[in-house]
């Protein structure tokens, strides 16, 4: 029996490369009148459904598609989110897991 | 028989053309060669040029890496073939790992498009030997990612190894700093316009020189890279003449 694994791919700028984005969002928080606002990285956030037998294999899946596709290791570091599951076979159930998961990698190339 | 130099051509490539005008232009006879082709069809080097490569989607570069002719220009590279990334084409080198580095948004934020100064910082490569006297070069770049980023190990590795091919410089022929946004138009560390890999076949840089190719377009200072590259791929054919590149197509 395969299962649907549903998973979020949050990739970020490491720490120490220079995020021009971030900067411009936090240089207008001063027009909104919000202070103590530090620390602002902008990212990427990548869903996506696996079909797999179990949560090792999807995962292993989507570790792999985010080191080598969705972030670039030299610059990036990602997150993977498990969040939630459907077994393929009873496809209008709602999400069996349990609370959703979160793990980080930075695999190399 | 002039030198025959591949230009691919991607979906949303936009400088193939002026790529193949100036490659005519040095002599050369310009293959085009489709991102679904794994075939080079015996050319003697190639060139990735400007453009939106599948639209730059996720990041410049990435989806353009894992396109056929892309596995076969990995091949062509590793078998000691030429290979130049013009602009986006640097971008597609450095994300498929051919030279090392990234690019990342421009400091500013903003898309840029007009002229820039580079010095070179190497005289003697293939990319360079023809490059003339004249110093710096003006080009245009065009680009919204062309941050050149490394961590600091191995930027100075790419100096004490020759490999920084480039760099922003000042209209007085003076090294740009990191935040002089006039002459460093996108905050590229140690001012790095361009770059080549330890094999040194293989380079990469942000500025257009198809674009400086004639008087007729503002400048010509970018045609002697054009006639570097193309005169390096001809001595190669001629040395490896009746013994083609062992290329392999993974």
């Amino acid at each position: 029996m395969s299962i649907e694994f549903r998973f979020a791919v949050n990739v970020l700028p490491k720490p120490g490369i220079l995020d021009p984005q971030g900067r411009a969002v936090e240089g207008s928080l001063a027009h909104l009148s919000i202070e103590g606002v530090t620390g602002v990285r902008v990212g990427r956030r990548v869903e996506l459904t696996v079909a797999a037998e179990d949560e090792g294999a999807a995962r292993a899946v989507v570790e792999r598609l985010a080191g080598e596709l969705l972030s670039n290791p030299l610059i990036e570091a990602f997150g993977v989110e498990l969040l939630g599951a459907t077994s393929s076979t009873t496809s209008a159930g709602s999400p069996t897991a349990a609370a959703p998961t979160t793990s980080t990698g930075q695999a190399g190339r | 028989m002039s030198v025959r130099v591949g230009v691919v051509v991607f979906p949303g490539s936009n400088c193939d053309r002026d790529t193949t005008h100036a490659l005519a232009l040095a002599g050369a006879e310009p293959v085009e060669l489709w991102h679904e082709t794994a075939d080079l069809q015996g050319v003697a080097g190639v060139i990735l040029p400007g453009g939106f490569a599948y639209g730059d989607y996720l990041r410049a570069g990435v989806i353009a890496r894992f396109s056929p002719v892309m596995r076969a220009v990995a091949g062509f590279a590793a078998a000691g073939g030429l290979v130049l990334g013009i602009c986006n084409g640097f971008q597609v080198l450095a994300e498929a790992g051919l030279v090392p580095g990234a690019l990342l948004r421009n400091r500013g934020l903003r898309f840029l498009g007009r002229d820039v100064r580079i010095a070179v910082e190497q005289p003697d490569t293939p990319f360079t030997h023809l490059a003339g006297p004249r110093r710096p070069l003006r080009m245009p770049v065009a680009h919204g990612e062309g941050c050149y980023f490394a961590d600091p190990a191995t930027l100075d590795d790419l100096e004490a190894g020759g490999r920084v091919l480039f760099r922003y410089v000042r209209e007085d022929g003076t090294v740009a700093g990191e935040t002089d946004d006039l002459a460093n138009p996108n905050g590229s560390l140690r001012a790095i316009a361009g770059v080549r890999n330890a094999a040194g076949n293989v380079a990469g840089l942000m500025p257009h020189p198809e674009r400086a190719s004639e008087e007729v377009l503002g400048s010509d200072d970018g045609f002697g890279l054009i006639r570097s590259f193309v005169e390096s791929a001809a001595v190669m054919t001629r040395a490896t003449e009746g013994r083609p590149l062992e290329v392999a197509s993974r």
